[in-house]
């Protein structure tokens, strides 16, 4: 670095900062463009036939069509899919967390890493091997494909909570003699109440959007609504993918105005993920 | 308690109490269950997903991963990944090149350049880049993005460097494998730029004063000391936004189009392992055609599981090094 080169040096250096600046604003750019168009051609879309009722799959004539099924068929998929992954999910970290062996843990830990990263519709196609073939698609193979999904989200946030609690809690628990598993259910796992919620709350805003599990598991559907998971079940992000591919303006329509209030759901549950996060680190802090 | 207690083994295990309770032992063996049925999905679905491919790989064998053909005619029925993971070659990678440098620029900014009342609402916005669905990018992709790209970037793009056979001639329909690459690129560009923000947030501050003391400027500090600080993780980082963009099947098959054919027109269309999965799932027939399906998914999930533990393996060596938390 020599001083003959000060000026130049100042120069590359008001460059490679302006790009960094670049960057930032082209990623929020992307942001703002995609959630704009989106808002822009789903809220003249959006009105109450879109929830109440269900597509028309033929008809020569304009009618008001909607995606009710589609709602409620995603309401049933991720709520089946929830009671699924938190019970499995708690247990894993509570086990990782509580009695594993630090080998065990570190092994599991890796499973958890590794499931998390195997392809969505790599999932669906292993529910499809696993339970489609014989006995065709249901709610409750889509449930399972989206819980295989949350497992690993769940578990690892739920295991970093576990971790944040005081010792000190666990070891006076202990010390007055309460059997170890009290401790870990009435002592340890209610200090982890908040963290667990903000695991799960950012484990349905994903799934809720995940389309790649359900294309193999609960996608060939009628359009009528159905509460029942024993047969194939319709979904917003599976409606949304059929009907982008669509010819039709009108089907066109109708995804960005699912799209918005996918999108809408998705980013509020984030935001209030991201508030009791902070809430309930706060409050462990404050134990500690 | 009585010293009498305090055998070797008694402090060595010192939460255990005089004997194992019964509940203890509930507790544990459940829990331990759970942990034990997560290690068995990952095994299941790999033998699922190899179970459902063994038609296909017993018929053509490891030739399915290279041979360019995809026929369901009965009769004439021939499969294989070839075009396939051309294309997702292509679209990945190029996406990545394209993720690399602007996440980067991104964590930089975030992490030394931007002012202090910014940096938590911009690392806010970069992360809900990463929550919208798959399906909504591809959705905007397929009607906004394709055409747009189709009537105002690649005209321009091919006629200034049609020299070069990735600028090919546009498609007319708007889907092409230069789509999917920007929709990738969205994809990637929060999971590599979060990673690498913390990463930089990580180098300690009196190697960078340090630097900044002996007279450097910002960005000599930023390439003499947090680069090769970071160097392991954002490897890590890059493997682990790769492996999101190989994986990903909807956004794409939304936006490229689909075909089997090996072409560098970046403006035409292709087709990805994931993308040709997700494009068939209401046309698969034949035994040997689903096979041959699930045998595309099994080579994305041996993708996904190398690309993984690789990255694993980087953030652990690199986190013994510095003694970081390991965090992905």
């Amino acid at each position: 670095m020599q001083h003959v080169h000060l000026p130049r040096r100042r120069r590359v250096n008001r460059l490679m900062e302006g790009l960094a600046m670049l960057a930032a604003l082209i990623a929020v750019g992307m942001l703002v463009i995609v959630v704009w168009s989106v808002a822009k051609r789903g809220a003249g879309a959006i009105n109450l036939d879109l929830i109440t009722k269900n597509p028309v799959p033929f008809s020569f004539e304009p009618v008001a069509q909607g995606l009710a099924n589609a709602f409620v068929g995603s309401l049933v998929l991720v709520g089946l899919a929830t009671l699924m992954a938190l019970p499995v999910g708690i247990l894993v970290a509570v086990y990782l967390n509580e009695f594993a062996p630090p080998s065990v843990r570190t092994f599991v830990g890796l499973v958890l890493d590794v499931l998390n990263g195997v392809p969505a519709i790599v999932i669906g196609i292993f529910v499809f091997g696993l339970v489609v073939i014989g006995r065709g698609q249901s709610g409750w193979a889509g449930a399972f494909a989206l819980a295989c999904l949350m497992l690993p989200l769940v578990a690892r946030s739920t295991i970093e909570v576990l971790a944040l609690v005081p010792s000190s809690l666990r070891e006076a628990s202990l010390a007055l003699g309460v059997a170890r598993w009290r401790t870990t259910l009435s002592i340890v796992l209610p200090q982890t109440i908040g963290g667990v919620l903000t695991g799960t709350v950012l484990a349905v805003a994903r799934v809720s959007g995940e389309t790649a599990p359900l294309l193999f598991t609960s996608s060939i559907v009628g359009t009528q609504t159905s509460w029942s998971p024993f047969h194939a079940l319709q979904s917003v992000p599976v409606a949304i993918f059929e009907l982008s591919e669509s010819p039709d303006p009108q089907d066109h329509a109708r995804a960005w105005a699912a799209a918005l209030v996918l999108l809408l759901f998705i980013l509020f549950t984030s935001l209030a993920a991201r508030w009791l996060a902070t809430r309930s680190r706060r409050k462990l802090a404050a134990s500690r | 308690m009585s010293s009498a207690e305090l055998t070797p083994e008694a402090t060595r295990r010192p939460f255990t109490g005089r004997r194992v309770r019964f509940g203890d032992l509930v507790l544990q063996v459940v829990a331990g269950t759970a942990a034990a049925a997560a290690t068995v999905l990952v095994g299941l679905i790999t033998w699922k997903v190899v179970d459902g491919a063994w038609p296909a790989i017993t018929h053509y064998g490891v030739r399915f991963v290279t041979r360019v053909a995809w026929n369901p005619v009965v009769g004439h029925e021939l499969y294989g990944a070839g075009s396939f993971l051309f294309g997702t070659a292509v679209t990945s990678l190029l996406a990545l090149a394209i993720a690399a440098p602007l996440s980067i620029g991104i964590a930089l900014y975030l992490t030394e350049l931007a002012p202090r009342f910014l940096r938590g609402p911009v690392t806010a916005l970069v992360e809900t880049l990463a929550a919208i669905p798959s399906v909504v990018i591809g959705l905007w992709g397929i009607l906004v993005l394709g055409p747009v790209l189709r009537d105002h970037v690649e005209p321009g793009l091919h006629s200034a460097l049609g020299f070069i056979p990735l600028f090919g001639a546009p498609s007319t329909s708007g889907s092409s494998m230069f789509t999917a690459i920007i929709v990738l690129t969205i994809m990637i560009l929060p999971i590599v730029s979060s990673i690498s923000r913390e990463l930089f947030l990580g180098v300690p501050s009196e190697l960078k004063e340090g630097a900044l003391a002996l007279g450097t400027t910002r960005w000599e500090m930023v390439r003499g000391v947090m680069f090769p600080y970071a160097r392991g993780g954002i490897a890590a980082a890059l493997i682990l936004g790769l492996g999101r963009a190989v994986g990903e099947a909807i956004a794409v098959t939304q936006v490229i189009g689909g075909g089997v054919f090996i072409h560098w027109n970046l403006f035409d269309s292709g087709d990805t392992l994931a993308s040709k999965i997700a494009a068939s799932y209401q046309g698969a027939t034949s035994k040997l055609q689903v096979g041959s399906l699930i045998y595309l998914a099994l080579i994305l999930l041996v993708f996904s599981l190398v690309m993984n533990l690789a990255a694993q393996w980087i953030v652990r060596r690199v986190a013994r090094r510095q003694g970081l938390g390991a965090r992905t």
